[in-house]
C-alpha cells in the first residue's frame, strides 16, 4: 500500500472529510469547500480547480463504488496532495477502470448523470501524479499530487 | 452576450444570482454527465443541463461556470431549494428543451467551448 504522505514533513494545511456511501451531497461540498479553502490561501486559480475537481470525482467514487472512506486535503512542500482511501469492493482492474468510458455504476447512478466512466482519467489529467492502489474485497487508496507551480491544466492542453 | 441576453433570449427564470445577471457569456457547454462537465468544460462556460440535481450545482462552482441552465422546466425541484439558496453561481430556468435552447443561443453567438462543437 503506499506510504503515507506526512511521514517526512510537517503538512501546512489540511482538511479531512469522512465520506459516506450514498451521501452524494456530503461528496459536492467536500469539494466546495476545498475549493474556497485553496482559493483562501491564494494557490493558483488552476491549482485551485484542478485540487476541486479531484476531490469531487475521488469522493463521488468513494459515495458510489465503496462503502465508507475518508478524504484528505493536505498541502506539503510544494505539493498539493489529494489523499482518498476507502473500504469496500475495490477495484480488480485498474488499468480497466481508468479507461475513459468504462464504468460499472448501475442505471440509477447514471441517472442522476454520474457513471460516465470519466472520473479516473479526469482525475490523471488534472494532477501532476495518480496513484492507484487496491485489494479487492478490502478497499482502494487513490493518491494524486498537484505541484503548485502547475501552469497550465494538463486537460486543457491535451 | 450577458447572462441578462440569456434570460431574455430563452424566457428564463433566474432561480438565483440575480444581481450576477451582468457577466458576460461567450461559450456554453451543454450536458447531461457530470463527470464530461469536469473533463471538457473550461473556466467561464455556461452549463446547459437537463439534470435537475444539487450535484449540478457543485460542479458549476467547481468548474468556475459562468451559469447554469435547467432545461425542459422553470419549476425548480424542490429537492434542490436549499442548494439553489446558497449557490455562488447564477441560475436560470427554461421551459424550453435541450435542442431548441442550445440552437437559440448558438443563432445568438454563443459558441461552443474547445471540446464542445464548432468553434
Ligand atoms: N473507490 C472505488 N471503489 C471501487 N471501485 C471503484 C472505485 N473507484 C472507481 N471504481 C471502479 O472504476 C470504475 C471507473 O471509475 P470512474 O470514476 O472512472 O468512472 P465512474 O465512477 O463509473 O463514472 P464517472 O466518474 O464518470 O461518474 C467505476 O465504475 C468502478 O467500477
Ligand atoms: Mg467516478
Amino acid at each position: 500500500m503506499i506510504e503515507p504522505c506526512v511521514s517526512s514533513a510537517e503538512p501546512r494545511f489540511q482538511l479531512d472529510y469522512p465520506i459516506n456511501e450514498s451521501d452524494f451531497l456530503a461528496a459536492g461540498e467536500s469539494a466546495s469547500k476545498t475549493k474556497k479553502a485553496l482559493q483562501q490561501l491564494g494557490l493558483k486559480p488552476e491549482v485551485v480547480k484542478n485540487s476541486a475537481i479531484i476531490v469531487y470525482e475521488a469522493a463521488m467514487n468513494i459515495v458510489i463504488h465503496a462503502t465508507s472512506g475518508r478524504l484528505k486535503v493536505i498541502i506539503v512542500r510544494d505539493e498539493v496532495v489529494i489523499r482518498a482511501e476507502d473500504t469496500g469492493p475495490g477495484i480488480p482492474d485498474i488499468e480497466l477502470a481508468m479507461q475513459e468510458g468504462y464504468s460499472t455504476a448501475p442505471h440509477e447512478i447514471r441517472e442522476m448523470g454520474f457513471g460516465a466512466g470519466m472520473g479516473l482519467a479526469n482525475m490523471k489529467h488534472c494532477s501532476d501524479e495518480l496513484i492507484v492502489e487496491s485489494e479487492p474485497g478490502v478497499g482502494t487508496i487513490l493518491e494524486a499530487r498537484i505541484h503548485l507551480g502547475q501552469k497550465e491544466s494538463p486537460r486543457e492542453i491535451r | 452576450m450577458t447572462l441578462r441576453d440569456i434570460k431574455d433570449i430563452l424566457d428564463a427564470e433566474v432561480l438565483c444570482g440575480e444581481d450576477l445577471l451582468d457577466k458576460e457569456v461567450k461559450t456554453g457547454f451543454a450536458c447531461d454527465l457530470v463527470s464530461e462537465m469536469l473533463a471538457f468544460a473550461g473556466s467561464g462556460n455556461l452549463i446547459i443541463t437537463s439534470l435537475k440535481n444539487p450535484h449540478v450545482i457543485h460542479t458549476a462552482e467547481v468548474m468556475d461556470a459562468v451559469g447554469v441552465v435547467f432545461v425542459g422546466g422553470r419549476n425548480p425541484n424542490l429537492a434542490l431549494a436549499k442548494q439553489i439558496e446558497n449557490s455562488q453561481v447564477p441560475l436560470l430556468a427554461t421551459d424550453l428543451l435541450m435542442f431548441k435552447c442550445c440552437g437559440l443561443l448558438f443563432q445568438h453567438g454563443v459558441l461552443g467551448t474547445k471540446r464542445g462543437c464548432i468553434q
